[in-house]
């Protein structure tokens, strides 16, 4: 168990955690009419690119993923360019998901690309920045036994909390509150990210807490 | 071979959740018969008396005090709201804001009088309008002529007024628009369905109200007015929003009082009260006590009145209301009339007689229609009622003959009117009796034996494969035991030791089988501690978390309205956490974990990924996406206002555009016949469809028959009315004949397949080369012994000659005559049976239902399969390689199969409630309607649980599917592969459905423990529903959401546990074909 490596990870996490609550802080400054729940599309806008601008001023200092060493300027963009595709397609593969597990075809199709593109961020920003674009790790990563640092550990968390969130959040909406947060995808995107943030949070002391369970293979 | 005992115990387990369900209905569905008899003038009760009165013109009955009415009703005015206490003076929100009724009361005691009006529960707003109309007692279910509406069968007072031509104006509640459409002379209606919406009714009133009284067009005015009620459901009766809501009725009523003139009767009523949360439903004190202020211009009352004004009825307004707007008595009332209204001596007896007449004529008429009230209270109520009369014309025709003092013949008088008095608080009060008291007692004792069931179901399901009890303490000890207290309480009940109902003694008889039963089934297992794999328990699985969501959502209204969508989303959710589970515990990947850093980066997958991984994830996708497509049948319930029905729910007849309506026939005619060739192709993959066994010819030949005279009957019934008149005649004979034709069909097709359900194709050739040596067993051949030693055996020599035939190629196979018996669908001959039985049904199903909705059983099935699928790659990539856990069918596929019949509910158009039910598949091959009640009952049934019926017929799949997809590849797969020589070879070939042969106990288990799980799930949703119905009586919506909820579930299990029997029953019926086939072979086969 790696001390030094965790507490690195618990101040990422802190930051991840900051960059959400920016979202919310940071936009009334400049624009007049926003609000959480009135101009949502706007929050997840923000909230998705503060979540992952964070995502990669930490991939650029904490360098979680030593395969990152010593690489060459053309495979840093060939990787660069990688990572695009793969966030877009993301975004593409959570739509359809979303969709399919009952999101309106079409109508509020930008709330739900919106969606869906904050889960990207909560879930593949992290895994590219923590696994690089690699989809064999990914699927490593998301096994029992695959995890193999702290940074897999708290990726497998925060998946997970996000996941769970959405998934959570989608439960108030048939009921007849008449709530403005009840609203599609209100309650599923503030679902998500409070699953994210939670996971953020709770990743580090869990993984302290299991410290003594967790032996990595490599490394 | 234990075969009978599976059904067995699987029909009482049935049993006794039939049982429960019977006695909580009997404790919670309050129940009654409509009656359709209309009262009219020219038939009055009887017309021998009051001669009196006839000389009056438009004489009805008894003469007539008011030409005209206003009747207002504050929806939930509480007789605490209405009562005005000045020495009160800290008020409470709700106190003190109806003044002007007080001062009208203190100032004209004559002229205006509150009551305390005392509601019959359930009161809940319908079923109080419909008491206050019709003078009855509504229940939950007043079963009359028609289901599909909410509209008052009975006689009514509405109707009796616009009979007798008067010009009844409507405003305010919507419901009323329901109960009386197009009843009313003039009607402002506005929405009622939004609780939170205080406002929107009672403005819509008052901007009616004033001009419509001023004008002169109208006779009977009645306002019904939300405000209150709403106001009470948002934020209780302690509340500012209620005190300004009173104040705001307050200033109504006296601004109405200023518009009104001599001749018109105000009225002005709560249908119930509310709690001090503001609910109202049930029968507590504060539901049940409304208010009622009479008041008019001329005096009402005598003068010798009391202070304080006893209860009234609700009821009793009814005839009071006849009598004094002189129209007849609705048939059906059970109202006294309110004494005060009526104050000389003479009028009030005549008056009471008649009321009396009308009550006990109605006694009479229901009496002979329904059998539920009691007879001996009939008869005494019956006795009383023909004194009282005799005594009555007696009294009168003394009167006439004025030959004894007046004073003498009024306290006579007044003596009769207290026995009429007592006569219909009587009558009343019987009827009460027998239809509007729920019965906690019961509710509680049927909720405990339901759990005692779902418990029971889950011991044993749960008992995992190696379920050793016998039967004879698992079925024989608990039926004996049930039997004998059913013995002892017939006796009691015989000599009338005891007081109980039918419905009762079933519940205790089944509490004593089983508790006998639990005792048993710990004495057995207790004896034994197998150790159990943690993973099949249902508590440590995600089925369990899938359940408990699924049964908490059955306690919210809205979860129930919008169960179409939850359901599904649960089980892809279900589906998806199973799948994504099975990757977490590295069943996809084995990886083969890299020991250099270098190479951890790029961890391999093992090719068994590569195929699998894309081909579950292809079917989760599938069945989402399928999922989701069939949201498109959807219907609609009243509780979802901008739920637009599906169009497909609509039959093709009522299609005006020719050019959609052909393209949707072709539609409905092209999935109906990919069905049948799906199967037909099925088949022929896992070699059934050679056999020349009857059923085969059936599959081959009937079903595309089926399918023409389905295509047919569409075509003839969506045509249009205009054809020719010669061939009308021709047209309904063939709507007749068709349906009929393929029922008979699908019936001939059920026997065949109870006859003989083996689809094996046989073929004998001859050789000397193969080798013949099937290792005898010791045994006397064709016995049982030998069958479980030898049959294995035989099923692997004809794979290995198949597949050295099939290998050899086709250049020597003239030279070797292989001498083996070749049988081809061996390996699945228990899924075909079942497969073909399904699709059988699924036809006919589909048939009942409007063609549109072809689609979506394609759609249904297509969705089962998947699950189907999904299960056994699951179960085979988790299984040990001797494969003895496929014998027990994990939970999550058992609960996912449930999920999809619940979603097939709501996907093949039905709600649970009962206006959607589609009634007319009941004469389907019944155009004329039908003799008695047996055959549309069945038909409307079929189509309504068509789903259930599919899902709980097709469970035993869930246990036969992952043998038949097994792979030699998989097999190989496992690390454990045995390794010594003579086994590899037998290991390599699929044994399939024949493994279930090979270990027939374990069979027997596994579909027992299967058909348990099934009745589990489904019985926990029942629980929950029964549970929210109890709990949640006072709620809102109980009548309109949880009761019929309730009953669906409750009928849905009862299609559903039989279907299960007779599946399970149909595979051991195969079970047995087959041993039979077996012995056939073995003795006719030279070895
Ligand atoms: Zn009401
Ligand atoms: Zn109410």
């Amino acid at each position: 168990m790696d001390e030094t490596e965790l507490r690195r990870m618990s101040v990422g996490h802190g930051f991840g955690v900051l960059a959400v609550v920016l979202s919310l802080c940071i936009p009334p400054l400049f624009l007049d009419d926003f609000s959480l729940l009135g101009t949502h599309v706007m929050w997840l806008c923000v909230c998705s690119a503060f979540v992952i601008a964070v995502n990669i001023i930490l991939l650029l200092t904490l360098k979680p993923n030593p395969s990152y060493k010593r690489t060459s300027f053309g495979s840093k963009v060939n990787k660069f360019s990688k990572s695009c595709i793969y966030f877009f397609i993301s975004c593409l593969v959570f739509h359809a998901v979303v969709f399919l597990y009952g999101a309106p075809l079409l109508e509020s199709v930008p709330e739900t690309f919106m969606f869906s593109v904050l889960l990207s961020s909560f879930i593949t920003s992290r895994c590219l920045f923590i696994l690089g674009p690699n989809f064999h790790a990914w699927v490593r990563v998301f096994s029992r036994d695959g995890a193999m640092c702290v940074w897999d550990h708290s990726l497998q968390i925060t998946t997970l909390g996000s996941v769970l969130g959405a998934w959570f959040g989608a439960f108030p909406i048939p009921l007849d509150w008449e709530r403005p947060w009840q609203v599609w995808p209100i309650s599923c995107s503030l679902g998500a990210t409070m699953g994210y943030a939670a996971g953020l949070l709770f990743g580090p002391l869990w993984i302290y807490w299991n410290r003594k369970k967790l032996t990595y293979k490599n490394r | 071979m234990k075969r009978l005992p599976v059904v067995l115990f699987l029909a009482w387990v049935s049993l006794l959740f039939y049982s429960s369900i019977w006695l909580f209905i009997s404790g919670f569905l309050l129940m009654r018969i409509e009656l359709n008899n209309q009262s009219s003038c020219a038939e009055p009760p009887s017309s021998a008396a009051y001669k009196g009165f006839q000389q009056q013109q438009d004489y009805c009955w008894f003469p007539h005090k008011f030409e005209k009415a206003v009747i207002v009703i504050i929806d939930a005015l509480k007789h605490d709201f209405a009562k005005y206490d000045p020495a009160n003076t800290n008020p409470k929100q709700f106190q003190n804001k109806l003044e002007i009724i007080h001062r009208l009361t203190q100032s004209h005691p004559k002229h205006a009088r509150l009551y305390p009006f005392q509601a019959d529960p359930p009161t809940t707003t319908m079923q109080r309008i419909k008491g206050m109309t019709t003078g009855s007692l509504p229940t939950f279910v007043d079963v009359g002529s028609n289901f599909a509406s909410y509209a008052i069968q009975e006689d009514n007072l509405i109707h009796q007024l616009v009979h007798n031509g008067k010009k009844v104006v409507f405003m305010g509640d919507d419901t009323w628009d329901g109960l009386f459409p197009q009843k009313f002379h003039k009607s402002y209606f506005f929405p009622s369905f939004n609780v939170k919406d205080l406002h929107t009714v009672d403005d819509g009133i008052l901007r009616h109200l004033y001009p419509t009284m001023d004008g002169d067009d109208w006779d009977i005015v009645i306002a019904h007015f939300l405000g209150v009620d709403h106001c009470g459901h948002k934020h209780g009766p302690d509340h500012p929003e209620t005190a300004k809501k009173l104040a705001q009725m307050n200033d109504m009523l006296s601004s109405l009082i200023e518009h009104l003139d001599d001749q018109t009767l105000l009225v002005v009523a709560g249908d119930h009260g509310m709690t001090d949360t503001g609910d109202h439903g049930g029968d507590s004190e504060k539901e049940v006590n409304a208010a009622l202020f009479l008041y008019s211009k001329t005096p009402l009352f005598g003068n010798e009145l009391e202070k304080d004004p006893e209860a009234v009825p609700q009821v009793n307004l009814v005839p009071s209301l006849a009598f004094l707007l002189g129209i007849p008595i609705p048939y059906s009332n059970l109202g006294a009339i309110i004494e005060d209204l009526f104050y000389s001596t003479h009028t009030k007896a005549s008056a009471y007689q008649i009321n009396a007449l009308q009550v006990d004529r109605f006694l009479h008429s229901y009496s002979l229609a329904a059998g539920d009230l009691p007879a001996e209270k009939l008869k005494h109520l019956k006795d009383l009622f023909s004194s009282v009369t005799e005594e009555y014309e007696h009294v009168i025709s003394m009167w006439s003959q004025s030959s004894e003092s007046e004073s003498h013949l009024e306290s006579q008088l007044l003596k009769l009117i207290h026995r009429y008095q007592q006569y219909l608080v009587q009558a009343r009060a019987m009827c009460m009796e027998s239809w509007a008291r729920f019965h906690p007692v019961r509710m509680i004792a049927a909720c405990s034996i339901l759990s005692l069931c779902c418990l029971l179901c889950y011991l044993v399901g749960e008992a995992g494969p190696c379920l050793k009890v016998s039967y004879k303490h698992l079925l024989g000890y608990p039926i004996f035991w049930s039997l004998s207290a059913a013995l002892v309480f017939g006796l009691e009940l015989w000599t009338s030791i005891v007081d109980l109902d039918t419905a009762s003694i079933f519940g205790l008889v089944s509490l004593a089988s089983q508790l006998c039963f639990l005792y048993y089934f710990r004495k057995q297992s207790s004896r034994k501690n197998r150790p159990h794999s943690r993973s099949n328990f249902l508590l440590f699985s995600i089925s369990s978390i899938m359940l408990f969501f699924r049964c908490c959502s059955l306690f919210s209204d809205s979860f129930v309205v919008a169960e179409g969508e939850v359901a599904p989303f649960l089980l892809i959710s279900l589906l998806t956490m199973t799948v994504a589970k099975l990757h977490w515990d590295g069943r996809l990947t084995l990886l083969t974990l890299p020991s250099l850093g270098s190479e951890s980066l790029k961890p391999s997958l093992s090719p068994s990924y590569k195929k699998e991984c894309p081909r579950l994830l292809g079917l989760l996708a599938g069945l989402t996406f399928c999922a989701r497509l069939s949201g498109i049948f959807h219907s609609c319930r009243e509780e979802t206002p901008n739920c637009q029905p599906s169009t497909f729910l609509t039959p093709l007849s009522s299609v005006q555009d020719p050019q959609i309506k052909n393209l949707s026939y072709i539609g409905c005619v092209v999935s109906l016949g990919i069905i049948v060739y799906l199967l037909r192709k099925w088949l022929q993959h896992y070699g059934n469809l050679n056999s020349s066994s009857p059923i085969v010819l059936y599959v081959r030949w009937a079903f595309p028959l089926i399918t023409l005279g389905i295509s047919c009957y569409w075509a003839l019934s969506s045509g249009a009315d205009d054809s020719l008149t010669r061939l009308h005649d021709l047209k309904k004979l063939a709507l007749v004949v068709f349906p009929r034709v393929i029922y008979a069909l699908a019936g001939l097709g059920l026997l065949l397949m109870i006859c003989n359900p083996v689809t094996v194709y046989m073929k004998r050739t001859w050789d000397s080369e193969a080798d013949n040596t099937v290792t005898t067993y010791c045994a006397a051949p064709g016995s049982e012994a030998e069958l479980l030693h030898v049959i294995p055996q035989i099923y692997r020599k004809m794979q290995r000659n198949l597949k050295n035939r099939l290998q050899q190629g086709m250049e020597d196979k003239e030279e070797k005559k292989t001498a083996a018996v070749e049988a081809y669908g061996l390996g699945s001959v228990y899924s075909a049976a079942m497969v073909v039985t399904l699709t059988l049904l699924a036809l006919i199903l589909l048939m009942l239902h409007s063609e549109r909705l072809t689609p979506s059983f394609f759609i249904l099935l297509v969705e089962a399969i998947i699950i189907l699928y999904i299960h056994s790659h699951v179960s085979n990539l988790y299984s040990a390689p001797n494969g003895l856990e496929l014998f027990s069918v994990p939970w999550y596929a058992v609960t996912a199969w449930a999920l999809a019949g619940t979603q097939g509910f709501y996907t093949t158009g039905h709600q649970p409630v009962f206006p959607a039910i589609h009634w007319n598949s009941a004469f389907v091959g019944f155009q004329d309607g039908h003799d008695n009640n047996i055959i549309p009952a069945i038909l409307v049934a079929a189509n309504t649980f068509s789903s259930h019926i599919l899902f709980s017929a097709g469970s035993s799949l869930l246990l036969l599917w992952p043998f038949l997809c097994e792979t030699p590849t998989i097999r190989r797969k496992k690390p454990k592969a045995e390794q010594r020589e003579g086994k590899v070879e037998e290991d390599d070939t699929p044994m399939m459905e024949m493994r279930l042969r090979e270990n027939p106990d374990k069979f027997s288990v596994g579909l027992l423990q299967l058909g348990a799980k099934f009745l589990f799930i489904q019985g926990v949703q029942l629980l929950s529903c029964v549970c929210a119905a109890m709990i949640l009586r006072r709620h809102l919506m109980v009548w309109k959401v949880f009761a019929p909820k309730f009953l669906f579930e409750a009928l849905g299990f009862t299609v559903s546990s039989i279907f299960l029997c007779l599946g399970i029953a149909l595979v051991l019926r195969v079970d047995c074909a087959v041993s039979k086939w077996f012995k056939n072979l073995i003795l006719h086969h030279p070895r």
